[in-house]
């Protein structure tokens, strides 16, 4: 019931609660809390402070730029913005079918993408919640403490998304904002003296990254009943698939499936998106608000990312992750499926299948191919979706017979999980807020929901340094009566 | 014998006629420039080639060699200048590099790096300047353009065709075309023209063909622009 505790049926004088930035995410987001005088929750809003320009002052730019101006979105998958707008613009260059040396060389570039992101999102951003608790202390919950007490995990983290860089720089031509993917193809391939020095690392990221799935089924395992209620809601899902129904993270049909699986569409071609998906427009939120058509927008919200992904794919074309895929699904019957925190189970096992699959790569000779760039009859739109880190990203674009961009589209993975977002923060504040005392631990609960989600709200806000939380507690008089603060 | 002057202190050599730029150049001595190129009569206007000639600043292009001159250019006043020079270049115009195409291969940005510029310095102008993309297959990107006039002198003299000119004053001089509706589809440049490929910047570019050249194999990724001015023209003996 998205429309519960998003707007409180008499505001006036409540108490607000402004929890601003939302802390150990990508970018700028705020929670702002209502409760009356007893300290019952009456609203909780997720508010996305961003400004999205890039649709606007792409007009008029060369579409051959585009791919490599849009990635500076953001600075954490700039690789998923690169390698969409590419694909959307394969079709205006009329390359229906890229070489096997460019369709192999951006699919290792994103796999070392997802790798690299998912790496710093669970060890550097979540394992502090996950390791020491959501209400330790928080001068402790955070990725410098993770060091000093389990320096292996953390310097694994490291390392792990050193490699996924590696990858990305040797595809990319720079580990961030590289130029390595132009319309029609790539601009480089990757010698077999590049490809032997990253095979000699592959074997150690392979096993770290299935350590690293073992760390999170074995939270599960042991807090079954928290990780399961944990923020849990029911919603329907959307992704991704290949052709005959594998996870595939670069390429395929649109996939939904509603809470109890069944399926809304199936191999529907993205080309026409929006008639699938439309945006509703809230007057709190700058972050728009996608829905499934058929769904309309009270039902048709829908998560997207590694838990709609892993539960929506048929198999995983990759050995070891397949069988922690079917160990995720099997976990309690699904209760790991509608839990926020299977997120964090979830991109684990992409994690693995990621690095399973830059070995496959490295190891196919295709990648040190000479034909790189295919062209054929022009057009002047196209759309190219990509499985992103955090969920299906959507570029769309039109251009002029001058070859200038008029008319674009972004429908960016984090803006997906808007309502998805909404919904599990509303849930957390019910269960663990609801008519207590609020204390610094019991508000980070609220941020754990957040951060399940890996959100990427850096696509417009670009936040440096630390992060600092204040949080006020205001009466309705207007009297600050509680006040915390950190990271400042 | 050949007649020689000194150049920071080195001993350059140089036929009559030669200018301080053209002997530098060819004894592998660079000095900072703009809208110099050494295939085109020398236009003096960026001023990045600005030397002490005996204790008096002019122009390393237009000014000619002379028997026992004595010149100086690498001295932080000068390179002082100069950076000063770029950072109004870069906040005059609008000068994207991270999305621009000729970035890696711009010798405004190889010399800015060249002159060690870390920031604008100045406050940007954000000048509102027009694309025209009406040519279909050269982009006229007049954001970048830095008023060199190479163009202009590629057009008009090795191409006869007067395809580019300069039009305004001052702060609003701008980069004409040669056209009743001022736009670049309606003159006579050919993409194999002189004049479409020596813009030292991203202003004039062949279309559908950006970032065509992988990071690493551009000019300026391996090497300053000291050794290697303009594609084609590296010094002698760099490898």
């Amino acid at each position: 019931m998205p429309a519960e505790l998003e707007t409180a049926a008499d505001p006036a004088g409540l108490k607000r609660v402004v929890i601003e930035p939302v802390s150990r995410v990508e970018g700028h987001g705020k929670v702002t809390i209502l409760l009356d005088a007893d300290d019952r929750v009456h609203q909780v809003r997720l508010h996305i402070v961003e400004f999205r320009g890039f649709e606007k002052f792409i007009q008029g730019r060369p579409y051959w730029e585009v791919p490599v101006l849009v990635q500076r979105l953001c600075g954490i998958c700039p690789v998923s913005h690169h390698l969409a707008a590419s694909k959307a613009l394969d079709l205006v260059v009329g390359a229906k079918q890229l070489t096997p040396t460019a369709e192999k060389m951006r699919r290792l570039m994103h796999l070392g993408q997802i790798l690299q992101s998912h790496a710093l999102h669970f060890f550097h951003l979540a394992s502090p919640d996950l390791l020491f608790g959501f209400d330790a202390d928080a001068a402790r919950r955070n990725v410098v403490h993770v060091a000093a007490v389990a320096p292996d995990v953390a310097k694994k983290g490291v390392l792990l998304r050193k490699y996924g860089q590696e990858i990305i720089r040797h595809t990319a031509g720079k580990r961030v904002h590289g130029t390595g993917s132009v319309p029609g193809g790539v601009n480089k391939n990757l010698s077999r003296a590049e490809r032997v020095a990253l095979l000699g690392e592959i074997d150690t990221v392979v096993g770290w990254s299935r350590e690293a799935v073992g760390i999170v089924r074995k939270l599960f395992a042991e807090h079954a009943q928290f990780y399961e209620a944990f923020g849990r809601f029911a919603s329907n899902r959307l992704s991704l698939v290949r052709a005959d129904g594998a996870l595939d993270l670069y390429h395929g049909g649109l996939r939904a499936t509603d809470a109890a699986g069944n399926t809304l569409f199936d191999h529907a071609d993205y080309q026409h998106y929006y008639e699938l998906i439309h945006e509703e427009v809230k007057p709190w939120s700058y972050m728009k608000f996608p829905f499934l058509v058929a769904q309309g927008a009270e039902a048709g919200w829908y998560r997207v990312g590694p838990v709609a992904r892993v539960a929506q794919c048929d198999f995983i074309p990759t050995e070891l992750a397949e069988a922690e895929r079917r160990a995720f699904l099997a976990f309690d019957d699904g209760a790991a499926l509608d839990a926020p925190l299977g997120y964090h189970w979830a991109r684990m096992i992409e994690m693995l299948h990621a690095a399973e699959g830059i070995k496959e790569l490295l190891l196919d000779n295709d990648l040190s191919g000479g034909d790189l760039v295919v062209r054929g009859e022009r057009g002047l739109r196209g759309v190219g979706v990509i499985e992103a880190p955090r969920g299906t990203l959507i570029h769309h674009y039109r251009i002029n017979e001058d070859d200038q961009i008029v008319n674009a589209n972004l429908i960016v993975s984090t803006t997906h999980n808007n309502q998805a977002m909404n919904t599990a923060v509303r849930e957390v504040a019910r269960r663990y807020l609801d008519g207590r005392n609020l204390t610094e631990g019991l508000l980070n609960h609220i941020e754990v929901a957040i951060r399940a989600f890996d959100p990427c709200l850096s696509c417009a806000t670009h936040a440096l340094g630390r992060m600092p939380l204040e949080l006020e507690l205001v009466d309705d008089g207007g009297t600050v009566v509680d006040r915390l603060a950190r990271h400042v | 014998m050949a007649k020689t002057f000194i150049l920071d202190g080195k001993t350059i050599p140089f036929e009559e006629g030669e200018t301080i730029m053209e002997a530098a150049a060819a004894a592998g001595v660079y000095i900072p420039h703009l809208c110099h190129h050494p295939e085109f009569k020398p236009h003096g206007s960026c001023k990045l080639c600005t030397v002490s000639i005996g204790g008096r600043l002019g122009a390393a292009c237009t000014n000619k060699a002379a028997e026992g001159m004595k010149v100086e250019s690498e001295t932080e006043a000068l390179n002082g200048d100069r950076r000063a020079l770029v950072q109004m270049l870069f906040v005059e115009g609008n000068h994207v590099c991270p999305s621009c195409e000729k970035s890696g291969n711009c010798q405004l940005q190889a010399a800015a790096y060249h002159l060690g510029m870390l920031t604008p310095h100045f406050t940007h102008f954000y000048p509102a300047r027009d694309v025209d993309a009406s040519h279909p297959d050269v982009l006229l990107e007049r954001n970048r353009c830095i008023l060199c006039e190479l163009c202009v002198r590629a057009s008009r003299d090795v191409d006869g065709k007067h395809v580019f000119g300069i039009g305004g004053r001052g702060i609003r001089a701008r980069l004409i075309v040669n056209a009743a509706s001022g736009r670049l589809a309606d003159t006579s440049l050919s993409v194999t023209d002189r004049a479409a490929e020596v813009c030292p910047t991203g202003a004039i570019v062949r279309k559908r063909h950006g970032f065509t050249i992988p990071i690493g194999k551009r000019l300026y990724d391996h090497h300053d622009i000291a050794e290697a001015p303009v594609a084609g023209m590296e010094r002698p003996g760099r490898d």
